[in-house]
């Protein structure tokens, strides 16, 4: 993975010197709330419900075992002994103490982690498939041009007072596992006629309050023109974005208020002036590859007996293996899923203690890295097939087993109304009712592929309209309800879910997501997913089910 | 009063004459809308000549303007208003005006390492404490990505 230069590390240390006066100033009264709202919001920290809460930085998802040491670290000395995983593949801690935030900050640094850019209204940590580099279906390694993209967005001098927030996403493979259409720019690396690669960029994709999905701007992009044209659509954006209403402000209203042709034709006027100031040279490319080799795979790892063997004499691990784990490019390799789905804990949280196991667990058996994913889990990319039954007892043992990877209690859960000062409705305890529910594992599998996305308010946190089944929290006269919508997706073929009805009440949806369940399941024919059925049978049969009584 | 130009205190020798005022003698800035109805009558005027712009003003509005223009002020209505971090890259670097650009209104000095990044050069504060804060700001970070800016 990258490796901090001087560059990076003094830049990082400086920002921690920064905010350090900058949290002075506050304290002492020189510096007002708004400013310093701005201010620390740059630097990832809120203020919630019960404390602040600090969001760190993963770029891209990528995460070196000293750093999840790190992470229990902090999590010990200025937490509560857990954090949270994000769907933007980063951490938050909920209760850290603001005077302590800027100590917490040179903490990371020492491991180079920071909290740069991680909220306000500026470019976001960019994020990227957590298999990239690893998987079967791979055009490129993204992570690369992440990086690439990471050091461009960091203090861009320009683009810090955007409209509103910015996120960018960048996948390399023909399945897309980032959401690359629902970000504010999606770059997906592509392949031409002539057989070379570059870059199709899209733009005005988005959740929240109006879900959109990203129209290409520009199909095929040149690998020298990277910087150059995001610079373009940021330049547009951050001149001609609204900024008179904060639900209007994302990229996506202006891409759909300015048309599609004419924001394109604007960003390109504005990329022909700056395209040959700008470019990436093909030394530059291939400096940042360097960084991103293969680990020394074990080029015998392919004979190894051991995992079938385990896999028919062992039904509970055959059962983790289908499920936990997928295929990886190398023969006798396995990328392992961490699942942070445990039943009776709130989804993407994981303790100190499993953290520090973990981080061993991955300098036994995986170069020493692990990736976070934007459906809130971890990923072990790089096991050997003779390492992989133990590495299942090992995370059964810390609870990090739960054979439920992309499957109905893999939810995507924000932190709902427990820690969230904009949450309407709880979410963490839905997401543990829904559990309870649905605790026989074979009803699980049978079930098979289906994404529930479940968000505390319109915000949409926890992609609640791109998910199979989505459930979002609203306030009704102060009583928590939930607003069912089904056949959203958030891959390839990414779809914004139809709402089923009306919202029911708290205490009758986890009935409703089972009744749906019911349903999908009677009318399934043969293996289809999910998601088939309901582009086949419509909702009408849901809306008969779930209503049948109102 | 002190403003910072170009990293150092100075004396300003500017004034901004508001649209329906007259002009005054020695150095002014005026509106890009008073800049564009008079402009000839300006450019009769002694001293020299800056041009205060908002944020939704547009740049390209001045580009044929810009030798007659010692200054060029970008008026921050409110410090999150990142309009005019374009207008100075736009300026710099599209038109390659070498005069002054100040900011002007209501910003942080928290903003000045930036600020100076895209290309300003001069600051002023209502506030003059905010001077020598702004002036250390300016050398905040010591290292920078994105070559393609100062």
């Amino acid at each position: 993975m990258y490796q901090y230069n001087e560059l990076d590390q003094t830049l990082i240390e400086e920002r921690v010197n920064q905010f350090r006066g900058q949290t002075e100033r506050f304290l002492n009264g020189e510096l007002g709330t708004d400013e310093f709202r701005a201010l620390r919001l740059m630097n990832g920290l809120y203020i919630q419900t019960h404390a602040p809460m600090l969001r760190v930085a993963i770029p891209y998802g990528l995460l070196a075992s000293r750093q999840l040491r790190m992470l229990a670290k902090v999590a010990r000395d200025y937490d509560k002994g857990y954090c949270h995983f994000t769907t933007r593949q980063n951490v938050q801690y909920n209760w850290p103490a603001l005077e302590r935030v800027p100590d917490l900050l040179a903490e990371l640094a020492t491991v180079q982690m920071h909290a740069i850019q991680t909220s306000g209204n500026c470019l976001r940590n960019t994020t990227s498939d957590h298999l990239a580099g690893v998987c079967v279906d791979e055009i490129e390694d993204p992570r690369p041009y992440c990086e690439i993209i990471r050091q461009w967005t960091t203090l861009h001098p320009e683009f810090a007072y955007l409209p509103r927030k910015f996120k960018i996403a960048v996948s390399g493979s023909e399945h897309d596992r980032a959401a690359v259409q629902l970000h504010d720019i999606g770059v997906y690396l592509v392949q031409n006629d002539a057989g070379e690669v570059g870059f199709r960029v899209l733009a005005g994709g988005g959740l929240g309050r109006t879900p959109i999905i990203g129209q290409t701007v520009k199909p095929f992009l040149e690998k020298k023109y990277l910087l150059s044209y995001l610079e373009a659509i940021l330049r547009v954006y951050n001149l001609l974005g609204r900024r008179d209403n904060k639900y209007k402000a994302r990229i996506k209203i202006l891409v759909k208020e300015t048309g599609l042709e004419k924001f394109t034709a604007l960003v390109e006027a504005e990329w022909l002036r700056i395209r040959d100031q700008m470019l990436l040279s093909d030394e530059s490319i291939d400096a940042m590859k360097a960084q991103f080799t293969p680990p020394a795979y074990d080029t015998g790892a392919g004979n190894d007996t051991s995992l079938a063997h385990h896999q028919s004499s062992d039904v509970h691990f055959a059962k983790w293996l289908k499920y936990n784990t997928a295929d990886h490019r190398i023969p006798g390799y396995r990328a392992v899923f961490v699942s942070l789905k445990a039943p009776d804990s709130p989804p993407g949280d994981i303790t100190a203690d499993q953290l520090d196991a973990l981080a061993d667990l991955a300098d036994t058996y995986s170069f020493g890295e692990a990736r976070s994913t934007h459906r809130q889990n971890l990923v072990l990319a790089d096991v050997k097939h003779s390492d992989v039954y133990v590495l299942w007892q090992k995370l059964d043992a810390l609870k990090l087993a739960t054979p439920n990877i992309g499957t109905v209690t893999d939810m995507i859960c924000c932190p709902g109304l427990d820690f969230c000062s904009l949450a309407n409705a709880s979410s963490i305890s839905i997401a543990k009712e829904i559990n309870e529910a649905l605790d026989d594992m074979d009803y699980v599998h049978d079930i098979g592929d289906i994404k529930i996305n479940m968000s505390g308010c319109m915000n949409g946190c926890a992609h609640q309209s791109v998910g199979h089944i989505g459930i979002l929290g609203v306030d009704k006269k102060g009583e928590e309800w939930y607003q069912i919508t089904l056949g959203g997706s958030s891959e390839n073929e990414a779809a914004i879910g139809d709402r089923l009805g009306p919202s029911v009440a708290k205490h009758q949806i986890t009935n409703a997501i089972k009744q749906i369940l019911d349903v999908y399941l009677q009318h399934r024919l043969d293996d289809e997913a999910f998601l088939q059925t309901v582009k086949r049978v419509g909702l009408e049969p849901f809306k008969a089910k779930v209503y049948a009584n109102h | 009063m002190q403003i910072i130009k170009d990293q150092q205190l100075s004396e300003n020798t500017w004034r901004f004459i508001a649209d329906d005022a007259p002009l005054t003698n020695g150095n002014i800035t005026v509106s890009l809308q008073r800049w564009t109805q008079d402009k000839a009558q300006l450019l009769q005027h002694g001293a020299n000549i800056g041009v205060r712009l908002a944020p939704a003003d547009l740049v390209e509005t001045l580009a044929d303007d810009l030798s007659a223009i010692s200054l060029i002020e970008l008026n921050f209505p409110a410090f999150n208003d990142g309009r005019c971090f374009s207008q100075a890259r736009l300026l710099r670097g599209h038109y390659g005006y070498q005069g002054e650009i100040r900011a002007v209104g209501n910003y942080m000095a928290d903003q000045v390492f930036y600020l100076h990044r895209v290309g300003v050069n001069a600051f002023e504060f209502s506030n003059p404490q905010h001077l020598d804060l702004a002036l250390s700001a300016i050398n905040d970070f010591s290292v920078r990505y994105q070559p393609s800016t100062l």
